[in-house]
């Protein structure tokens, strides 16, 4: 049995830390180790998209790095995504996808959240064509992708205008 | 699914990651994005005794022109490069390859050194580094060497690296005034490995002639292939719709491409052919700087 690790990583700003085996999978220590199962595990071979987490800002598969290599890096996942907000109410994304219906049976949802994330704050506009290229790195079995695409274009029109309300004199 | 056991090693310098190989290269193995190597060990296709992470090595990351060369450490990121405005302007047909790796999310870790160390003949950035003639820069303990991309692919996921050898970085010279270049291939779906495709140079003398032409082939064998006979028929010819015909038919001439349950051996010599009628066509355009036409990606489909 190889040494065990001390590994420290902070996911959505609250630092988890344990001893645990190099051969360790992120997505089983923010899993099993964490216990924040927002974070799906379909493939574990990098194909589907369901684990992706953002490393230090970036969306990556946690099925294909190990917990050591997160060691005292930020990690942020979908429970993350409502931090800071007021009890019950969602990320624009999030709010996005159950008004246009971008889910289903939600097994993948996490995983386009936290992939789509980033693209929310792209400059420019995005043709339908440029977002089904950010999403396709993940599969998704129910919806068919159309919704999604939807989702998409409705939070980031919600995000680049002001909040209604916000504005008035 | 979960990777066998191993010892872990996270070295901090390039010495002692050579250290580190010598010791264990036999029983080893270089961790770098981890995009084809972890899905492996999931797999338990992959048995290491050691991981050698190189991601501490920040010295092997960046990319740089040095006299005129483009320089990339190995442990550049596939996004990296991918969004690189030197890389862009100056060597497109790398940006042009990476836009058909994988997915996003694979390409924020995946590495430029992994990804020809890694030697998959389905993959992009070999061809495109084939048709750029680059070099890898290699180190062990021992010694120090460059090795010429046309010497590096073996077959199927196999180098001529030794086991104790660490890729450092990929050297591109620079491409000559008044070439165009396309990269084309076709995949089942956008981001899965191609079942065939070309890398395409094509520099132009001032009259509009070829005078240089450097094509490269996926999937037309184990390893990327530059079609010399091709390249050859280019050269001196006005490069219209004949001439092009002509140098597809005499790129796939001497190729035998295996065949699987994705492509018949004959539908991928044929696929080829078109990929580089395509591939040639583009290049010769954007070598007059002619408009791109409206389709995805600047190449008709
Ligand atoms: C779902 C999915 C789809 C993909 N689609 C594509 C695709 O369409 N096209 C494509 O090209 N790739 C694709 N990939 C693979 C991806 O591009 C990999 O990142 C890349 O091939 C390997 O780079 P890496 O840095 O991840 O290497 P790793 O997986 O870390 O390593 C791969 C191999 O190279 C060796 N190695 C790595 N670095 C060095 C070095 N510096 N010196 C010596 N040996 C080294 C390792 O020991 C290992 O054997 C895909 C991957 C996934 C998971
Ligand atoms: S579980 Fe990681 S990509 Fe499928
Ligand atoms: S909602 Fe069921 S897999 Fe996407």
């Amino acid at each position: 049995m190889p040494d065990k690790r001390h590994v420290e990583v902070s996911i959505n700003g609250e630092t988890y830390s344990g001893e645990v085996e190099p051969r360790l999978l992120l997505s089983d220590f923010i899993r099993h180790e964490a216990g924040l199962t927002g974070t799906h595990v379909g493939c574990e071979h990098g194909v589907c998209g369901a684990c992706t987490i953002q490393l230090d800002g970036e969306a990556v598969r946690s099925c294909l790095l190990f917990a050591v290599q997160a060691d005292g890096r930020q990690v942020r996942t979908v429970e993350g995504m409502t931090e800071g907000l007021p009890e019950g109410e969602l990320h624009p994304l999030q709010q996005a996808f159950h008004e246009t219906h971008g889910l289903q049976c939600g097994f993948c949802t996490p995983g386009f959240l936290m992939s789509l994330e980033p693209v929310l704050l792209e400059e420019g506009e995005l043709t339908d064509r440029e977002i089904r290229e950010r999403l396709a790195g993940n599969l998704c079995r129910c919806t068919g992708y159309q919704n999604i695409v939807a989702a998409v274009k409705l939070a980031r029109e919600r995000v680049s205008a002001p909040a209604s309300g916000a504005n008035e004199d | 699914m979960k990777p066998p056991v191993f010892d872990y090693h996270d070295p901090e310098t390039v010495e002692e990651a050579l250290d580190l190989l010598a010791e264990h290269g036999d029983e080893g193995k270089l961790l770098a994005g981890g995009q084809s190597l972890v899905p492996l060990l999931n797999f338990r296709l992959a048995r290491p005794e050691n991981l050698i992470d190189l991601n501490r090595l920040g010295s092997l990351t960046g990319i740089r022109r040095e006299h005129g060369s483009l320089q990339i450490g190995a442990m550049t990121r596939q996004s990296t490069m991918e969004h690189s405005a030197l890389v862009a302007e100056n060597w497109p047909l790398l940006t042009e390859a990476l836009s058909y790796v994988a997915h996003a999310q694979i390409r924020n870790r995946g590495t430029i050194g992994g990804s020809v160390a890694h030697a998959d003949p389905a993959a992009e950035l070999p061809v495109a580094f084939s048709a750029l003639d680059s070099r890898v820069r290699v180190r062990s303990a021992r010694a120090e060497r460059t090795i010429e991309i046309s010497d590096l692919f073996v077959t199927h996921l196999t180098t001529t690296l030794e086991p104790d050898e660490l890729l450092v970085g990929i050297e591109v010279d620079p491409v000559p005034e008044r070439t165009g270049h396309a990269f084309v291939e076709f995949a089942r779906r956008h981001g899965d490995f191609a079942l065939g495709g070309a890398a395409v140079l094509l520099t132009l003398d001032s009259s509009g002639s070829c005078e240089r032409a450097a094509i490269a082939l996926l999937g037309a064998a184990p390893i990327p292939v530059r079609a010399t006979d091709a390249e050859q028929a280019l050269v001196g010819a006005a490069i219209d719709e004949k001439a092009i015909a002509a140098a597809a038919d005499a790129a796939i001439a001497d190729i035998s491409p295996t065949g699987d349950i994705h492509g018949s051996a004959e539908y991928r010599r044929d696929l080829c052919r078109v990929m580089v009628r395509r591939a040639i066509a583009a290049a010769n355009r954007r070598a007059k700087g002619e408009p791109e036409p409206e389709s995805s990606n600047g190449v008709i489909d």
